[in-house]
């Protein structure tokens, strides 16, 4: 098989193995993507220069260290991926539901493979991670009332090297191609012998840049959250939610390295010929496979743990009570942290470990589900005797409660070798972890949404748009996801692209049933976010306390102002603010000072565009555009370090007429 | 008893999907039907808790609703004791039954652990031999030596009914999982590297068997039929086999090799007697070192800095690594080969003394044992 | 007084706000963000530690650590290194005192030394690729290119921050953010330190041992 350079060496040099035959133009459905990508896209350039809104942009959004506009752009480059990746599984959902009977389906197997890896790295790194990364961003220095976090520049950066590895991933549609190995890429199929086109490099620089943003924004996060919290607010006075996000961060800190590092053996394995997973010279492709699920394991924790509390603030809010357990629940986050490291062989009982290596993994998996079934059980204690409003938020929370335990189940089942090696790879294992991600992560994030949009813009979210978004996701999930687990008994395997036995195809139309109902709930999510917009002034919040809240978010104006709070909170209560309203907590109006703020900069936003420059050159193998790049990163960094005027006043008369804008909004609020 | 308790526990799931053809619940070989026995179990066992646990989600979500004034509300009720115990040890019991499960059932359906029994109550006769066939995974089609008949096939497999089968599993090129539901579970087959895997059919009849793991293009086709047999169509099928008009040598296995899809069964007559090993020693081109060579070799430190010039460059053009050096491989050292009798292939006899603790008495007939008292003796695990 | 406090007595009472505020400076948690961070990276070196030791006896019928370390040499590499070690401690101590031309001078010092450990890695690597003991050979060279080259490549880093921070130093004295930046240069260079002895006990010596 000949590598796709092209003949003239000057061009070689020049382009890399680019060349026109990369622009995948004998493909149709891309072609139309793109068409409309394209005009899309140059309608919204068209639009921000026709409003004068490039000036704006740079100045308040893209170069904003203000951790609470990073997290609101984490959550929207989340959104926007979600689409992508949902697209993917809607074509995969068709695919699978058409290609019986001789049928080889609308997909040839090289754009299908594609399509299915692209979807599980893009809802796994750019969708479920920077809505995660966005929530904890956004809401943990509020609630332990922090002014920002640790490294508000460092926040910025993460953000963007994040959205670049997003970029490189969406090129990869366009130009080239995507991995075709699975979300995983284990080798040897990923190596070079069987996978020498471009779409595995992508794969591996866009995680690589995406994984150094993911890294940096949980070193950051957990130095907030250990060295910035508030006077008074020991360990056992935190949020859950600040708890959760604390061990979701030590997570990311100690897992993400080790992906880091699996993927630069294999890309040396790529790019330079060394033996590391190669069948030949003594490599061992098992290794790849232990290393990545050692990051892999973990990184399923990393998603679930700050939307379990998410559930336990919401739940605590909407029932009107103090959280039950709120020590267990402390606990019981801090065994997980610690168990999920040591399970992650279950991931592959079938490799041929002997009875012993995977009884220990199967046990130890299972010991999980004691103190994930404790969480449960505590959320639902808070129930117990409590005055529940049915606002969005908690309508997530039980509709989690109901599926998640399946999920757990069947995550149990998988748990137990034997039945591991019946189900492994199966549909089931596929209904298994969706219904885990869709109906924890997902659901949580929903829930999570509802419940802290009125925070973060001012005004709550649409009733009715929410309500149709809820029940199409909640029964397209269950209607979508159930067949999976009926087709992973009848033996049917995932990533097929065809199937012979025409039995199975009425539970594959029900499951694409499932994805448009699915897709109608996303829909309507859009739709709610637009209603709510039209809708902002009735829907207006000017309390900044809409739900009755416990934790010190509520405690300042939505949207806060840029500092957060005029005077830095004292805690005397796990829930702070629920303890200040007891106490007859009066707002100070006087005495306020200017307060030190650090200065935007647009760094972050350049080393990240130099970076993606980087990924996209060693992808085409374009060698004097990645030296150029790698020197500019390098520079750039360097000639950054030497700004040290990082910080300003805000202006004394600042905080006190923004305060003044508050006092009269509450006092506007109490007359009504 | 056992049976009536499994035939009820089973039931009701059955009930609920007799519809379709679930395999993986209803399997006919007796390794799959403990294995799905282990599930069954695993499941009910579990819903001791889930079902409570989401009647009382609803009820608690229904109870105390917020303009249901007649419950009670305590707003600042959180925490007891009593509770939280429960809360913590119900599953923590419900994990040690299953742990215990697991860990029985682990060791029992070990994957290479050779068979003990072909059904229930059923041990296997003490003289009976399994029957070996060699997988390998190709480039997407399956290839099955038959070592004791001197025959192979690709994407097709006979195995008589009864009769203990010893699969030993590799692949040729990238990872792929062996997989006959009706049979047994799933094992990987990786390149290089052997796995293995016993089973039995206990019903005459055609199945599929198929890769589960991902492999690429034509993974979706990489499938094959499973028939089970009786012994004397099982002699006509290899009688069958042996009228196939090749015989399966190293230039007809490289050939076979190269990547195509949806390949026909295809029978051979005669088959190399060492080429399963040449090809779990990654060997089969001429000249190339086998994987046991050189394993052998580096434990006594590798050939030294002479050993660097022991390579040769492979003349084809497939693909390298942009910065990598030509395409080569470990040139084959004069070592003795390894000549493989069937009777190397016999697979040590399972000790059928039931698993038993220190001091405790052996149980005296083999009757009434049940699914724990059918574990072996550790020591005779792989 | 005996009497339940209402709420508004006791919210009197209690303190819910600093009132006193000074500035929230930057860099207080800088050291501590630092640590996190090379602990990450020590992970990073743990992998491919793990990659050497699961991979490092497979020669493929080349050669082994016998026949490519030379102690000696890789001895007299590990004292530049944790000469230059010291010197860094001289850097530190200067720059307590305030003295900038005295921790401009130890930091080259420091620097110099982690040059020559940089050469002497180099000229190891030139001779062993010379031979033809190159990464591609063995699954045991390519773990041990990767894993000393991956030290030698902080190491590079570690002498171009050196560089730039004399530079800045220079330029704005021994200021808090400087002071502060060089803790921290100061915590990666001594981690270096700390992953060579693993690399030097577990690849070359134990390797000679093997």
């Amino acid at each position: 098989m000949q590598l796709p350079y092209q003949d003239s060496p000057v061009l070689q040099l020049i382009f890399g193995r680019l060349s026109p035959a990369a622009l995948p133009l004998h493909e149709p459905i891309l072609v139309a993507t793109f068409v409309a990508v394209a005009i899309g896209g140059i309608a919204m350039l068209a639009a921000v220069t026709r409003y004068q809104l490039w000036g704006y942009l740079w100045r308040e959004w893209i170069t904003t260290i203000d951790h609470k506009r990073i997290g609101i752009m984490y959550m929207i480059l989340g959104i926007v991926m979600l689409l992508r990746g949902f697209a993917d599984a809607i074509m995969m959902r068709l695919q699978q539901a058409i290609a019986f009977g001789g049928s080889e389906g609308y997909l040839n197997a090289h754009h299908y493979d594609q399509i299915f890896t692209a979807h599980g790295v893009i809802m796994i790194f750019f969708v479920a991670m920077p809505l995660v990364t966005g929530l904890m961003n956004y809401i943990v220095p509020l609630q332990i009332g922090a002014r920002d976090v640790a490294f508000p520049f460092l926040n910025n950066f993460s953000f963007w090297m994040t959205t670049a590895g997003a970029v490189l991933v969406m090129f990869s549609l366009f130009v080239g191609e995507f991995a075709r190995t699975g979300w995983l890429a284990y080798p040897p199929l990923s190596g070079i012998q069987y996978s020498p086109d471009v779409g595995v490099d992508y794969y591996i620089w866009a995680l690589q840049i995406a994984g150094v943003g993911t890294l940096l924004s949980g070193v950051n996060l957990l130095a907030t959250i250990i060295k910035m919290r508030a006077p008074g607010m020991t360990l056992m006075k935190m949020p859950v939610f600040t708890w959760t996000s604390l061990c979701t961060n030590v997570l990311i800190v100690a897992a993400f390295p080790v992906l880091t590092a699996v993927l630069v053996l294999l890309s040396l394995d790529r790019y330079v010929g060394t033996n590391f997973f190669t069948n030949d010279f003594g490599g061992n492709p098992m290794m790849y496979v232990n290393l990545i699920w050692i990051w892999g394991h973990p990184e399923v924790y990393i998603l679930i743990l700050p939307l379990f509390g998410v559930f336990s603030e919401v739940t605590s809010t909407f029932c009107g009570k103090k959280l039950f357990g709120y020590s267990s629940m402390v606990y019981a986050t801090v065994v997980i942290t610690i168990l999920s490291y040591i399970v992650w062989l279950h991931h592959f009982f079938t490799m041929g470990s002997g009875a012993s290596v995977n009884s220990f993994f199967g046990i130890t998996t299972m010991i999980i589900s004691i103190p994930t079934g404790a969480k449960i059980f505590n959320w639902l204690f808070t129930m117990y005797r409590g005055r529940i409003r049915f606002e969005l938020p908690m309508m997530w929370t039980v509709a989690f409660m109901l599926t998640f335990v399946i999920g757990g189940m069947t995550g149990v089942l998988l748990a137990v070798p034997p039945a591991d090696f019946v189900l492994h790879n199966s549909l089931f294992l596929i209904a298994h972890f969706h219904n885990v991600i869709i109906g924890g992560v997902l659901f949580g994030l929903f829930a999570g949404i509802n419940y802290w949009f009125p925070k973060a813009f001012g005004y709550k979210l649409d009733v009715f748009w929410g309500k149709v978004s809820f029940w199409f996701w909640v029964v397209g999930f269950w209607v979508a996801f159930m067949p999976l687990y009926v087709l992973g008994l009848m033996g049917v395997t995932r990533r097929m692209r065809y199937f012979e036995d025409p039995s199975l195809q009425i539970w594959f139309q029900i499951a694409a049933l499932g994805a448009f109902l699915i897709a109608i709930g996303i829909g309507a999510m859009l739709i709610q976010f637009y209603v709510s917009f039209r809708k902002r002034h009735e829907l207006r919040d000017t309390t900044g306390d809409p739900w009755d809240g416990r934790t010190l978010e509520w405690a300042t104006s939505s949207p806060p102002p840029a500092y957060n709070f005029a005077f830095t909170p004292i805690i005397h209560d796990g829930d702070a603010w629920w303890d200040m309203k007891q106490r007859g907590y009066q707002r100070p109006l006087s005495g306020f000072k200017a307060i030190l703020m650090p200065r935007n900069t647009g760094a972050g936003f350049i080393l990240a565009a130099l970076s993606t420059v980087f990924g996209f050159a060693m992808v085409w193998y374009i060698w004097w555009l990645a030296a150029l790049s790698f020197v500019g990163i390098v520079g750039y960094a360097i000639y950054h370090t030497f700004n040290y005027d990082r910080d300003y006043h805000l202006p004394r008369e600042e905080v006190i007429r923004a305060e003044e804008e508050r006092t009269q909004l509450l006092a506007a609020a109490a007359r009504s | 008893m056992k049976n009536l308790l499994r035939t009820l526990a089973v039931l009701p799931l059955f009930a609920a999907l007799s519809a379709c053809d679930m395999v993986v619940l209803n399997p006919t070989g007796d390794v799959a039907a403990q294995q799905r026995d282990l599930l069954v179990m695993s499941t009910y066992l579990m819903l001791l808790i889930i079902v409570p646990v989401m009647a009382l989600t609803v009820l608690f979500a229904w109870r105390y609703r917020h303009n249901n004034r007649e419950a009670r509300y305590e707003p600042d009720w959180h925490h007891s004791m009593r509770l939280e115990l429960v809360i913590w040890s119900a599953p923590l019991l419900i994990i040690i039954c299953l742990g215990a499960l697991t860990w029985l059932g682990t060791h029992l359906l070990d994957p290479y652990r050779p068979l003990d029994r072909l059904g229930p109550d059923k041990e296997v006769p003490a003289e009976t031999r399994a029957l070996q066939v060699n997988v390998v995974a190709l480039d997407w089609k399956w290839l099955f030596i038959y070592p004791q008949y001197g025959v192979a096939t690709v994407n097709e497999l006979a195995v008589p009914v009864n009769q203990p089968v010893t699969f030993k599993i590799t692949a040729s090129s990238v990872m792929n999982a062996f997989y006959i539901p009706d049979m047994a579970g799933m094992i990987y087959a990786m390149p290089g590297m052997e796995t293995r895997l016993n089973g039995v059919l206990n019903q005459a009849g055609v199945s599929e068997g198929f890769s589960a793991n991902y492999s690429g293009a034509g993974f979706s086709g990489m499938r094959f039929k499973v028939r089970g047999v009786n012994d004397t169509e099982f002699k006509r099928w290899i009688a069958t086999a042996r009228t196939g008009e090749q015989s399966l040598t190293r230039d007809v296995y490289l050939q076979l090799a190269k990547p195509s899809e949806r390949e026909p069964v295809r029978y051979f007559s005669n088959v190399d007697s060492q080429l399963y090993s040449s090809i779990l020693g990654m060997c089969v081109e001429p000249g190339k070192m086998c994987m046991h060579d050189m394993m052998a070799i580096d434990d006594r430190g590798g050939l030294g800095l002479g050993g660097v010039y022991n390579v040769a460059r492979i003349e084809d053009d497939r693909p390298r690594a942009v910065f990598g050096s030509d395409a080569s491989h470990v040139i084959g050292m004069c070592t003795a080969p390894v000549v493989q009798t069937f009777e190397d292939d016999l697979l040590p006899q399972v000790d059928r003394a039931p698993l038993r603790g220190a001091g405790l008495p052996r149980p005296v007939s083999n009757t009434s044992r049940s699914l724990v008292a059918d574990a072996i003796d550790p020591s005779s695990l792989q | 007084m005996g009497h339940a406090l209402t709420a508004e007595q006791a919210a009197a009472r209690t303190l819910f706000h600093v009132v006193d505020e000074h500035d929230h400076e930057a860099g207080g948690s800088t050291l501590l963000g630092f640590w996190i961070y090379l602990m990450s990276d020590c992970l990073i070196f743990a992998v491919l530690f793990a990659c050497y030791g699961v991979l490092g006896g497979n020669y493929a019928a080349g050669p082994g650590p016998k026949d490519l370390f030379d102690l000696s040499l890789v001895a007299v590499n590990t004292s530049m290194l944790l000469l230059s070690s010291i010197t860094y401690g001289f850097a530190m101590l200067a720059s307590y005192r305030k003295q900038v031309a005295a921790t401009q001078f130890w930091l080259a010092v420091t620097g110099l030394f982690g040059a020559a450990f940089l050469g002497i890695e180099l000229y190891e690597f030139a001779h062993m690729i010379h031979v033809g003991a190159t990464p591609q050979r063995s699954a045991f060279l390519s773990a041990f290119f990767t894993l000393v080259g991956t030290h030698g490549l902080h190491v590079t880093f570690g002498i171009v921050w050196l560089i730039t921070l004399m530079v800045q130093i220079g330029k704005q004295g021994l200021n808090k953010a400087n002071a502060r930046r060089l803790a921290c240069l100061s915590l990666f260079w001594h981690f270096l330190d700390v992953i060579w002895i693993g690399v030097f006990t577990f690849v070359y010596l134990m390797g000679m041992l093997r």
